[in-house]
């Protein structure tokens, strides 16, 4: 293979490299000039800085054609690691302005840069077909979940939230980079690419094996799988609300492509198959058996809450499971089918948070009895919500719907008309009817019960409603026009070859 | 003019209907506004009916003034109506009993309106009933005209309305719904709705055949099958005549309802049950019958005995009339069974069958008409003092009221039989038939017979001669106005008794051309 | 144009919830849209009656709408949906004139009522299982909102149960669509070619009663009816009017458009317990209204009745059986319409209760004559006396069954009968019972009956009347669509 041109790193590089020289702008102008300015306008420009940061880099790489593959995949840019970079890239955006008004500290320029820097990790996640780099890329990541899982510093929740998160992640990673040092130590590579042709070539080894369950293990962490979902609650409900938003949607969007990547590509010879009549060892049992559990666990778990996070937390942890479906699925199509759905819910788990935010500001906790009569009190932001949560829901018009309903008419296999993953779909189904019940006990706080009395009437932020609106039109028209965005899907899951 | 002929029955049975509407919209002031107006209207049908009689051609075989269009094709439907001679009887007596009990009826004190109305409402389901030939809006005017005697009941009925009306209600539905199950079954094994081509079947005797290869239940053999479905149209009409185990629902309703419409009730809806018997039972399931014969003549002598001695046992003259209409409605069945028992060709035998078949049309006519005047005594009665309708709440009344007794005693009498009088020559006509063609039967009724004659003699014993006590001293004869009421059935029972040929000449040809279509 | 009464629908309650305008003119608003809906439908039924025969089948419009999947917008109609639309435009008009007296978040009621209405609307409309599938799951969200906010005894109760099972229906029917979709090899969701491919028989066998029960949810079939009364009991008179008139439509017209012509060797295989079930239901569903004490219960329990006579005409695979189930859709929509409309508006408003005991002693029939009148009518066409639509469906429906199973007709003639008995009693104990002095209990509202009341109560039974006199109206929109390849191959596989 030749050397590539310095020249090649750097466009491969360049999304990354914005948004680090953005990092650095932000702290500079925070830090240095503005660090006396009134809070309102240190997050303005902050989080503006951030954003066009954001802009600058997503328009950099949407729709453009690049293709480049570092040496042993330590970057492999191409049609579709650019999509998936938009994606995080948009989003990240999105939570960005979301979070210009909703920050509570007052460390603003360090909260905005350590949010880049995750979503460099994030990047480098998604464009990587390296062990080392996607190693590299996750610790980035999760060390800077950790702090902004911490960021509110004064609030005890914050901090206890942020330590669990860093124990459990901390153990994760370890486990992770054993899993990969065993791969490595069969395969002697660390090319994802070439790892598959070796493992393919030396058939199962239990060395092997073990390292790929320590993988799964590792990635189950990152994407909140039951039986590593332990920290999804506690986090979600004990870290600021920008920071958990963040972490409930981008941070999974890259969870789960990394973990979609490394499995097909690198471990695609142990696959194995979780088809009911002929289950074959390999991941995709494993894999099946974790979504399962996540499905049942995460729905029935969240009809018992009564604090929107935590019901929220275990909502995530069964929307985990069905999005496995799109991994264990032999089906090509369904890859394409998970990034619609991980996108559309990243997108309406930001929204919630958001509102989420809100209400804490406005009534200071969480629970599903303070959104009591929200809807009179603020239609538009009721509204949303609306949306969000029924996009969550899977009911249409909504991107939610056609999510669910791609996810699982791919995870079927219709191009071989096989019904493998009948009973996984089925189970699906059923607990997505019991998630109904959660979702709807919230809305019927939003828009059924009327305000107390002697409720405050409620202020939202004067820009916060726009965003809100603007994720929300934004999944009913992906709800109402799927086709464009799986346009787009199709072409890069073709080009990859995934 | 052919014109307005093709389309007679349709407006017979339209202009009811219209005055109903008209009774129940207009609504001004005046009391008797509703009676008047509904008067008129159904003498209007009265009216129309005697312009078809006029124009009806009594040899002429098969039905006159017929209209048929088709009206659904996915159940094939034609709205089919006409007259033959037997279905003119009846309405002759539908058109003549009605405005009788309008113009018996005071008007009510709650909505006047909605009584009369309907009442015409009444008059229209059974000229409906008696004109039509295909089953579907047969069935339709059938229960159409159970509605309003429901409501009749339930509104102006007497003490114990409710309970009885819903019973006559839930009684005549379990009748109807059976009868629609087995002709649904019938469509589904024939075709056909018609009742011409139903009867054709019948007569070929291809109807079991056919049933038994279009429904199967339970492995039941095809005979048993085509007697399921004829005892489903068989509940129907015999809930409606009563035969006796169906008739508990009838005493009650006779009693609890006002009386004019108790009159109407035995004078009119009583006798689609009969008619249902002819029009229905006889044509299309002969075979059926024959199967069943003993056990139905069995049924028809039970009504008949039964209904007698029960009247005999009762001391409410309108529950002892209401069990002497079942007793004479016994003799109709008796009649129409009789008529299918013996199989032959030979004209003896077509001879008695048509006898009997004259007679239980005859015995229809004259039963409405003697019914319905008996009741118009009691009505009197009633409305003479309180509620004083109890056998022996008068006495000696001969020297009071001369008139009013003499016209009870000529329906008394008519209704026990006295030859002369129009009940006569009915029950002859049916005993001369069924004596030589089911001689059993029809000795077995001779009890039924004599104590009818019992027991009318002692009411009229009881009520007009003796002593005549203290408080009957102001008991005021009829008026002028009751007796204009009363005339014309008088007249007509008198008549049919000295000139039975005036119907006879229209049933006979029918009922002879019925018989001769009987499966050999 | 027909495509129309979805979006005009749609954009009336869009509109309702944006514009600000006052309360009256919110009523009126509604009110048109439903009437232009409703105009829109009979304009079209009577095109269609000169072309039915030439061309049961119209398409509206056909565009590709996610060409990766297969899937279509695919708007299209043939007798039976354009029957149901009807329908739908019919109870649309009388359910907005009997909700004309709500009087808390109006903008919100009539919106989220013209939201379920559009959805219905589309519902009927759509030959594309995806798009079908979409209405459908759109038509359930409003039903819960207008029962949980505007309903009365138990509302989040009935809301929530309602909601679940309807979803556990959809759950049921999206698993169906997409594994026909995969075993046909994942090209289109067009219902007619999704219909004509043929499934292996294991794979009928097991996906036609997951498709068939997940429609039949919502069309109340036993055991899974027990959502109807307590949904009915606890909605607000417009939605129970709905629920009853066209929510349960959608499901019997699912199960018989899309489980029945998917899958016709599953339905073979388990024709004879569905129809028994349904048979049980009809059983079942009468003697229960026999024994309530709620009046809208009793109204409940008679809807599992008559739809059982719709599941079961459907499943007699008779042409006339099956014209009677659509012909017993349209009656029973009408007719449960009018009873919900007489016990929760014109009924429960006036006396502030609805249980039969406290009915009887009020001597409804002298206070408010109309409603007395107008229920008996009802009642009576819905115990199924000829002249009324009910006689017409339910007598196709028996000669469809003697066809099929000929031991079930005499059944579902007792269930006929026990439905004249809880009709009977019905009337009698609300309207006709005379109680003793000391019982009289004073009708605390007034007596007056609103015009809005008047003209939507004239117009429901005048619609039965007519659909009862001259059932050619409806049947000759029906009949050609029987003969459809798709209905043909469905009618003709399994029939006589």
């Amino acid at each position: 293979m030749l050397e590539p041109l310095y020249q090649d790193i750097f466009k491969a590089f360049l999304p990354e490299l914005i948004l680090a020289g953005t990092v650095l702008f932000v702290l500079l102008f925070d830090l240095g000039w503005l660090s006396d300015a009134p809070m309102a306008r240190r997050r303005t420009v902050a989080g503006g800085l951030s954003f066009l940061g954001c802009l600058a880099a997503f328009f950099l790489c949407f729709r453009s054609q690049l293709e480049i593959r570092l040496s042993q995949g330590m970057l492999n840019v191409d049609s579709l690691s650019l999509l998936l970079v938009s994606v995080i890239l948009v989003l990240t955006g999105i939570s960005i302005l979301l979070a210009i008004e909703s920050l509570e500290s007052p460390h603003v320029g360090e909260f905005f840069s350590i949010i880049l820097l995750a979503t460099i990790g994030l990047l480098i996640l998604v464009s990587s077909e390296n062990m080392l780099m996607i190693f590299l890329g996750m610790e980035l990541t999760s060390l800077s979940l950790y702090i902004l899982t911490a960021f509110d510093k004064r609030r005890v929740q914050s901090i206890e939230a942020a330590l669990k998160y860093f124990l459990f992640g901390g153990l994760s990673a370890a486990v992770l980079l054993f899993g990969l040092s065993l791969i490595y130590s069969t395969t002697g590579e660390t090319d994802l690419k070439e790892v598959y042709w070796i493992l393919i070539a030396k058939g199962p080894l239990p060395i092997g094996v073990l390292g790929m369950i320590m993988v799964i293990a590792g990635f189950g962490f990152k994407i909140a799988a039951v039986p590593f979902h332990l920290w999804a609650p506690e986090t979600y409900e004990g870290a600021p609300a920008p920071s958990a938003a963040f972490i409930a949607s981008v941070s999974k969007v890259a969870g789960f492509m990394v973990t979609a990547k490394f499995l097909l590509v690198g471990l695609f010879g142990m696959m194995g198959s979780a088809a009911w009549y002929l289950i074959r060892p390999g991941w995709a049992p494993i894999l099946a058996v974790m979504a399962a559990f996540s499905m049942v666990l995460g729905n029935f778990a969240a009809i018992r809450q009564v604090g929107l996070r935590r019901l929220l937390a275990y909502s995530a942890i069964a929307h985990s499971g069905y999005m496995l479906l799109g991994i264990i699925s032999q089906n090509s199509g369904a890859r394409g089918a998970l990034i619609y759905y991980v996108t559309t819910y990243a997108a309406a788990m930001i929204g919630a948070f958001a509102v989420v935010h809100l209400l804490e500001s406005q009534r200071g906790n969480d629970r599903l009895s303070s959104l009591r009569g929200l809807f009179q009190s603020s239609p538009v932001t009721s509204l949303c919500f609306g949306v969000f949560i029924f996009s969550l829901a899977g009911i249409p018009p909504l991107a939610g719907f056609f999510g669910k309903f791609y996810l699982f008419a791919e995870a079927l296999e219709p191009a071989s008309g096989v019904f493998g993953l009948f009973w996984l779909v089925g189970l699906a189904v059923i607990t997505s009817v019991v998630s109904f019940y959660y979702y709807l006990k919230v809305l019927k706080q939003v828009f059924v019960m009327e305000a107390m009395p002697d409720t405050r009437s409620f202020a939202t932020p004067p820009f916060t409603p726009f965003i809100l609106v603007l994720i929300a039109s934004g999944i009913l028209l992906l709800g109402c026009f799927p086709h464009w965005f799986t346009r787009l899907i199709e072409p890069a899951m073709k080009a990859h070859g995934f | 003019m052919t014109d307005i002929s093709q389309l007679a029955l349709s407006i017979l049975t339209a202009v009811p209907l219209f005055g109903a509407v008209m009774v129940m919209v207009l609504n001004p002031g005046c009391r008797h506004y509703s009676k008047r107006w509904s008067l008129g209207f159904s003498l209007v049908a009265t009216f129309g009916a005697l312009l078809i009689c006029y124009g009806f051609e009594p040899g002429k075989e098969g039905f006159q003034f017929e209209e048929e269009y088709l009206w659904l094709k996915n159940p094939v439907v034609y709205y089919h109506l006409g007259v033959d001679g037997i279905s003119i009887v009846f309405l002759l007596l539908t058109a003549l009993i009605i405005p009788f009990s309008i113009a018996l009826s005071k008007s009510p004190d709650s909505n006047p309106n909605l009584y009369f109305s309907l009442l015409l409402l009444l008059q229209c389901g059974l000229t409906g009933t008696f004109t039509a030939l295909n089953f579907f809006h047969w069935f339709l005017f059938w229960e159409a005209s159970l509605i309003p005697a429901f409501f009749l009941v339930r509104l102006w009925g007497g003490r114990q309305r409710a309970a009885t009306a819903g019973t006559f209600f839930v009684f005549t539905m379990v009748g109807s719904i059976a009868m629609l199950v087995s002709f649904l079954a019938l469509y589904f094994a024939l075709g056909t709705f018609e009742f011409n081509e139903l009867a054709e079947f019948g007569r070929q005797g291809l109807l079991t055949e056919a049933i038994s290869q279009h429904v199967e239940i339970a492995g039941l053999s095809a005979n048993k099958l085509s007697v399921l479905v004829f005892s489903g149209v068989f509940l129907g009409v015999a809930v409606k005549i009563p035969l006796v185990p169906f008739h508990s629902w009838l005493p009650d309703t006779y009693t609890q309802a006002p009386t004019p419409v108790t009159i109407v009730l035995t004078g009119v809806m009583s006798k689609m049950g009969v008619y249902g018997m002819i029009r229905l039972l006889l044509p299309i399931f002969p075979g059926q019958i024959r199967i069943l014969q003993d056990v139905l003549l069995g049924l028809a002598v039970l009504t008949i005995v039964y209904g007698a001695f029960a009247a005999l046992q009762q001391t409410d003259l309108k529950k002892m009339l209401a069990y002497s209409s079942i007793n004479h409605l016994g003799y109709c069945a008796l009649g129409i069974f009789a008529s299918v028992t013996v199989v032959g060709t030979e004209v003896h035998w077509i001879t008695e069958k048509a006898s009997a078949l004259n007679g239980v049309v005859l015995q229809c006519f004259s039963h409405g008409i003697t019914a319905s005047a008996l009741f118009f005594m009691v009505w009197i009665l009633e409305s003479r003092k309180g509620a004083g309708r109890k056998l022996g709440g008068f006495s000696g009344l001969r020297s009071k009221a001369p008139v009013f007794c003499g016209l009870c005693g000529v329906a008394a009498f008519a209704s026990l039989g006295l030859p002369g009088l129009s009940s006569f020559v009915g029950e002859f006509l049916i005993f001369k038939g069924a004596f030589s063609l089911a001689p059993t039967a029809a000795l077995l009724s001779i009890p039924g017979l004599l104590v009818t004659a019992v027991f009318l003699l002692r009411f009229f014993q009881i009520t007009f001669c003796g002593p005549c006590p203290a408080e009957s001293n102001h008991f005021a004869d009829l008026n002028s106005k009751e007796i204009l009421t009363a005339v014309p059935l008088m007249a007509l029972i008198v008549i049919l008794g000295v000139f039975p040929d005036i119907l006879i000449r229209l049933i006979n040809p029918k009922a002879i051309e019925i018989i001769a279509h009987l499966a050999p | 144009m027909l495509a129309w009464t979805i979006y005009l629908t749609f954009i009336g309650a869009v509109a309702l919830l944006l514009l600000p305008i006052s309360v009256r003119a919110v009523r009126f608003t509604a009110l048109a849209t439903a009437l232009a809906g409703l105009l829109i439908s009979v304009i079209e039924a009577i095109l269609y009656h000169a072309i039915a025969f030439q061309e049961p089948m119209q398409i509206i419009v056909r565009k590709d709408w996610i060409p990766d999947l297969g899937i279509e917008y695919l708007l299209q109609y043939d007798g039976i949906s354009l029957v149901l639309v009807l329908l739908n435009g019919i109870i649309a008009v009388s359910g907005i004139l009997f909700s004309w007296n709500i009087r808390h978040r109006e903008k919100e009621f009539f919106s989220l009522f013209l939201i379920l209405i559009g959805a219905v609307y589309g519902v009927f409309l759509s030959f594309d299982a995806f798009l079908l599938l979409v209405f459908y799951e759109i038509a359930i969200i409003p039903k819960y909102f207008l029962i949980a906010i505007w309903g009365s005894t138990r509302k989040e109760y009935g809301a929530m149960k309602l909601v679940l099972y309807s979803m556990i229906g959809g759950g049921m029917i999206f698993f169906g669509i997409v594994a026909a979709y995969a075993a046909s090899g994942g090209q289109t969701f067009n219902l007619e070619v999704l219909a004509k491919f043929e499934y292996p028989l294991l794979f009928q066998m097991i996906m036609f009663p997951i498709l068939f029960v997940g429609f039949a949810v919502l069309a109340g079939l036993w055991p899974f009816h027990s959502w109807a009364p307590t949904g009915h009991v606890a909605a607000p008179t417009g939605a129970s009017m709905l629920l009853a008139g066209v929510i349960m439509k959608i499901g019997a017209y699912g199960a018989l458009r899309v489980a029945m012509t998917f899958f016709p060797l599953g339905l073979d295989y388990w024709r004879g317990p569905l129809s028994v079930m349904a048979l049980i239901g009809i059983v079942y569903g009468a003697c229960n209204a026999l024994v309530q004490k709620d009046f809208k219960f009793v109204i409940g329990y008679s809807s599992v009745n008559h739809m059982g006579f719709v599941l079961l005409g459907m499943l007699t695979l008779h042409e006339i059986g099956v014209s009677g189930a659509v012909l017993q859709m349209f009656s029973h929509g009408i007719l449960s319409g009018l009873l919900f409309a007489v016990a929760g508006t014109m009924v429960y408003e006036r006396t502030g209760t609805r249980e039969l005991d406290h009915l009887s002693r009020m001597m409804l029939s002298r206070k408010i004559p109309f409603v007395a009148v107008i229920f008996t009518l009802t009642g009576f066409a819905s115990m199924g006396l000829p002249g009324f639509s009910g006689f017409v469906a339910e007598l196709q429906i028996l000669i469809g069954v003697w066809s099929a199973f000929p031991w079930m007709a005499i059944v579902a003639a007792i269930g006929i009968l026990i439905g004249v008995a809880y009709n009977l009693r019905t009337m009698q104990t609300v309207f006709f019972t005379e109680p003793s002095p000391d019982h009289v209990m004073e009708m605390p509202g007034s007596s007056v009956i609103s015009l809005p009341e008047k003209l939507g109560a004239c117009l429901l039974i005048s619609v039965s009347l007519v659909v009862g006199l001259y059932p050619r109206i409806l049947l000759d929109l029906i009949y050609p669509s029987l003969h459809t390849p798709m209905m043909k191959a469905l009618i003709e596989g399994g029939g006589h």
